[in-house]
């Protein structure tokens, strides 16, 4: 079972090896609704964590998606840019936006796990 | 008021519903000292027949164009509009809506602009067009930034032979975004090396054609020139009957066509409202600034229109929008449409044709009064001519003749050293006795 | 004796509406796109052929086809009538758009827009000759500053929003001849502002730093003092506010943002409500771009034209982009370029929106001074009038103080019905009336904001009230169905707004043989 962490802002990024998929949060994409767009950053970009990464866009919003750790670009799935939709249907599994070689798994201890995150939701009403 | 409908006995009522003593109340939150008694300076309200008395005595101390030969383009031409446009585009229901938000009650502005939409694409041999910007300048200003949104670059290169006024829109905005622009010196007798000014920092280039000076451009070794360094070429043009008689921006590879549509269904207003054209290649969609009207089907199934890809738009992305630009100009791009729909495109490259044969017959005449040359070895319905006079006194000495012959080039380019040049255009509209009164006169002033 | 004859009553009493084969209803028509319609050798205009000439296009004549339908005139009438019987419009009905300002278009400024030394005017003809158009432009922007109290007025902006570039450029352009260009990168936005202010603010590459909204709707010279830093630019406030509110404590915001080295935007867009009460010069503003189809009544077409001319302070005035009119005598003089003047710089080619100026001039010189003056008042009224009427069944936010010229409602009311603001709103237009602005502003939850403007009989308004009221009482009924399956009178049944993004198809094209 790979290990999962959340942001305060809804990421999520699975840990395999020394590397992270990064995506949004299945409360996320339930925010938001109908996702009609995703745009992914460009490979080889090192991305700092926090900053903003990807765009992830519905009818009624659009989110940027901020880098919950930090790390070189290694990966994206084109398929949520063809099929948006994914997000909506299976945000941690095929719904991944970008995968990235983790600089730092240091900072991996200030995400939440996913009981954390769970008590996190529930204070948000 | 012939305007407000509630009296004093229902005003009354109201403040009692309301339960405030006066109407003053209501406005207790400004701060008392800030309040005024009335506009003072100002006159009392006047019948509708006053009004028009008014306006009407001011409107007379203008010459309207269609009361002279008229011989003046540059970026807004006189044409002949079907009656029909203006009185479709004063129906209530077009008049007088607002931006369709409910589209369940406005799919007739709406099915208008995805037509509009369709035809400014298939005009300029785009993928894809938005529904209308302000006008051609701030058209050219979007597509600009776009460029730089689309390449991650920010400076860009400006051919000699834009609308002076739309590079100065142009540098504007690069001033105040903090970009960079190379503005190339005018360029009369589309002679300039741009392609040479492109380098791996350059978004884009941006040529007019047919350019300011009436020259039709191939932009093909332009865009050639620019995919090689990246960068995007933003095709203008400020008239849209042009494209019925040259080449088009899609044809000749641009990646952003905008131009003036000012020239189908609108008149010349003193230089406002217009309408700007916009069209792209569809993979730019998502950077491109401005409303769109999209394709798709209501709770029954039914075909419908709906504003679309609204995200990009600064009521959901606010510092992150592709523009700060919230409206279109709805009306305006009815009248386009509703006149190229009159004309089809068969009636388009007739008028095109007529334009241009027009064009033709004047620089023939002009060219054949001794010291007055006619610069441009190709055009469409504009051209420079070129007298031994200051051509700003000329254009004022032809005016008292009752002839408006042009613009003296001066006027938007002091200090150019064009002084001696006049821009003349020439539409549908104008007739062989037109011609005969502009040669007559000119022959006189040059006398 | 002749027999025959129509029946005079109705056979049956009211049968179930049922499909119809065209699918059209009646006056409610379905009108084919013209792609589909016309004919690409059609035309509905007669060009005559010009005589034999020779060609000076060269090498750049078009080659292919261009692929536009025509339609005859009578097929072209018929098609655009059609369409526009699908449009809701002020002139069929209460337009409540919040924030629209959806008034009554009056139709002598049509009349007078179209008179040919307006109309047919081109912006480049020798001055000379286009004095009367000068003479528009001169005498709009002196009524725009006595109603505005400031020192100079920026005519050229073609919108709301551009006049807000327009205004931060010249307070761009202030900062940088200040030689603060550098330190000076941040505006200060409340939250509750329309997207247009940050949007505007990053477009000159300035940042935004928000600044949150009290409890009770407006801004607090408090929350504006403790955000600005010598690195703010300036602020971008809306007053009245998108709340519908007055920002009352907007002399000391002014005062503590002079204070602070910095200029003071204010959004105009809701100055209808208060046109001859107050002056936003008196109130310390330094620019302020004002939308003339909104209060002065320019038809807002199906979006734009617009014409958004920008008020400016004497701080701002050297900076006023060109064109702009100077009087020198008996006539007026055009001043078309920078040279060497303090301006920025130009908004766009020519002069701005003449054929709103004729208008919004119209408009003005039929109010009169004691007008516009009732034209705000009444515009507030009925406003107040409105939130009182409905407070008791809907529940209104900041409902302790009057509101300016719009109604706000939010929809805590809602609670419990298992409906939401857009069903409410679809309801609305089940009973022939549009729906007010919804969701905005962002900081009430479910926001409806209703501006009846001063165009409304008592008997409109009270209709409308009613209206309203009865739907009220339905959806805490629990008459879940009527509001969630509205409309189904419109022309349309809500639409799929999600496929219309996935897939967008924003032109028609050739339908491919299967």
């Amino acid at each position: 079972m790979p290990e999962i962490r959340y942001s305060k802002d809804h990421e999520y990024v699975r840990i395999e090896g020394g590397e992270g998929v990064v995506g949004i949060s299945d409360y996320a994409q339930q925010q938001l609704g109908d996702v009609v767009f995703a745009e992914t950053p460009p490979v080889g970009k090192a991305l700092k964590k926090g900053d903003p990464a990807a765009v992830v866009e519905s009818v009624k919003a659009a989110s940027d998606v901020f880098a919950p750790a930090s790390g070189e670009v290694i990966a994206v799935n084109s398929e949520v840019e063809s099929t948006p939709g994914l997000i909506n249907e299976d945000a941690l599994g095929r719904g991944w936006l970008f995968r990235i070689k983790l600089a730092d798994p240091n900072e991996l201890s200030s995400l939440m796990d996913e009981p954390a995150y769970a008590d996190f939701l529930k204070t948000l009403g | 008021m012939r305007y407000l409908p509630l009296d004093a006995r229902e005003r009354a009522a109201m403040l009692t519903r309301i339960g405030v003593p006066d109407i003053e109340t209501l406005f207790a939150d400004i701060p008392a000292d800030k309040r005024i008694q009335g506009l003072l300076d100002m006159p009392l309200a006047k019948s509708e027949m006053a009004v028009e008395r008014a306006m009407t005595a001011i409107a007379n101390r203008s010459l309207a164009a269609g009361s002279a030969p008229f011989f003046l383009g540059a970026g807004a031409y006189r044409r002949h509009i079907p009656a029909t446009v203006d009185h479709l585009i004063q129906r209530s229901e077009f008049l007088t809506s607002y931006t369709p938000y409910q589209p369940e009650i406005a799919q007739g502005t709406l099915q208008v602009l995805f037509e509009f939409q369709t035809q400014v694409a298939a005009l300029t041999g785009m993928e894809v067009a938005n529904a209308s910007m302000y006008d051609g300048s701030t058209a050219c200003g979007e597509a600009m930034l776009m460029a730089h949104r689309l390449t991650r670059r920010n400076r860009s290169v400006i051919s000699g032979g834009l609308h002076p006024q739309y590079a100065d829109v142009c540098a504007t905005l690069t001033h105040m975004a903090e970009d960079s622009i190379v503005r190339l010196p005018p360029d009369l007798k589309a002679s300039e090396d741009i392609s040479a000014e492109i380098d791996a920092e350059t978004s884009c280039v941006i040529v007019q054609t047919p350019d300011f000076f009436g020259n039709p451009r191939d932009l093909t070794s332009i865009a050639a020139a620019a995919h090689a360094h990246g960068a995007l070429l933003i095709a203008v043009f400020t008239d849209p009957v042009a494209l019925g008689a040259v080449r088009s921006p899609g044809e000749m590879n641009a990646d952003i066509a905008v131009g003036e549509g000012q020239g189908l269904g609108n008149g010349l207003n003193f230089g406002g409202p217009y309408v700007g054209l916009f069209a792209t290649r569809t993979k730019n969609v998502r950077q491109m600034p401005g409303r769109l009207a999209g394709e798709t089907v209501d709770a029954a199934g039914r075909r419908s229109f709906v504003l679309t890809l609204s995200t990009r738009e600064q009521h959901i992305r606010r510092e992150k929008a592709t523009s700060n630009i919230c409206t279109n100009s709805g009306l305006c791009a009815l009248a386009f449409s509703i006149h190229l729909t009159l004309l089809g495109a068969v009636g388009l490259e007739r008028l095109a044709k007529v334009n241009h044969a027009n064009a033709v017959q004047l620089a023939d005449r002009l060219s054949a009064i001794a010291s007055v040359e006619v610069i441009n070895t190709h055009f469409f319905n504009e051209f420079v001519m070129r007298a031994p006079r200051p051509a700003a006194k000329l254009i004022e000495a032809l005016a008292t003749r009752g002839v408006i012959g042009g613009l003296p080039v001066s006027r938007l380019l002091p200090g150019a050293g064009l002084d001696d040049c006049i821009i003349v255009a020439s539409t549908e509209t104008n007739t062989e006795d037109d011609r005969a009164a502009y040669a007559q006169a000119l022959a006189d002033c040059l006398r | 004796m002749n027999m025959q004859g129509r029946p005079t009553r109705p056979e049956t009493a009211a049968a179930p509406a049922g499909e119809t084969f065209t699918g059209n209803r009646a006056l409610d028509v379905e009108e084919a796109l013209i792609f589909e319609s016309g004919r690409f050798d059609a035309t509905g205009v007669d060009v005559d052929e010009p005589p034999s000439f020779q060609s000076k296009l060269g090498p750049h004549e078009r080659q292919g086809a261009i692929e536009l339908p025509g339609l005859t005139e009578p097929e072209a009438i018929r098609h655009y009538v059609r369409l526009s019987r699908n449009n809701y419009s002020i002139d069929a009905g209460i337009y409540p758009l919040g924030s629209c300002t959806m008034k009554h278009n009056p139709r002598l400024n049509e009349k007078m827009a179209r008179l040919p030394g307006f109309a047919d005017v081109h912006p480049l003809q020798p001055v000379s000759t286009a004095q009367g158009a000068l003479e528009v432009i001169e005498a709009l922007s002196n009524a725009l500053l006595t109603m505005s109290g400031m020192e100079a007025i920026a005519m050229s902006p073609k919108a709301g929003a551009h006049g807000e570039l327009c205004g931060m450029m010249a307070i761009k352009a202030a900062v940088e001849a200040r030689g603060e260009g550098e330190a000076r990168r941040v505006v200060l936005v409340p939250d509750s502002a329309h997207g247009t202010n940050p949007a505007t603010a990053a477009l000159i590459g300035y940042s935004v730093r928000s600044i949150p909204a009290g409890e009770d709707g407006i801004v607090s010279a408090e929350a504006v003092r403790s955000a600005l830093a010598p690195d703010v630019a300036a602020i971008m406030l809306t007053n009245p506010n998108t709340c519908g509110l007055f920002e009352r404590e907007i002399v000391g915001i002014a005062d503590a943002v002079h204070e602070a080295g910095a200029y003071f935007y204010c959004d105009g867009a809701n100055f209808n409500a208060v046109v001859g009460k107050t002056r936003p010069g008196d109130l310390g503003v330094d620019a302020m771009h004002i939308n003339l189809h909104k209060t002065f009544s320019t038809p807002h077409g199906g979006g734009g034209p617009g014409a958004g001319p920008v008020a400016l302070s004497s701080r701002l005035a050297p900076y006023a982009p060109v064109p702009f009119v100077v009087r020198e005598g008996g006539s007026v003089r055009l001043v078309e370029h920078v040279e060497g003047r303090k301006s920025f710089g130009r908004m766009c080619a020519f002069h701005g929106q003449m054929g709103m100026f004729v208008r919004a001039l119209a408009f003005i010189l039929s109010h009169g001074a004691d007008g516009l003056r009732q034209a705000s008042e009444d515009a507030v009224l009925s406003a107040n009038f409105i939130r009182a009427s409905l407070n008791d069944v809907m529940s209104a936010p900041f409902a302790d103080r009057p509101c300016m010229h719009e109604a706000l409602f939010d929809d805590r009311w809602l609670k419990d019905t298992g409906l939401t603001t857009l069903d409410f709103a679809k309801a609305m237009i089940d009973e022939g009336y549009h729906p007010m602005t919804v969701y905005f502003p962002l900081i009430v939850h479910g926001a409806m904001l209703i501006e009846p403007t001063e165009s409304e009989s008592k008997t409109s308004l009270d209709l409308f009230i009613m209206t309203l009221r009865d739907l009220a009482i339905a959806a805490k009924a629990g008459e879940r169905e009527r509001f969630q399956a509205a409309p189904v009178h419109a022309p349309r049944r809500r639409l799929d707004e999600t496929r219309a993004a996935r897939q967008p198809v924003l032109r028609w094209t050739k339908p491919q043989p299967a």
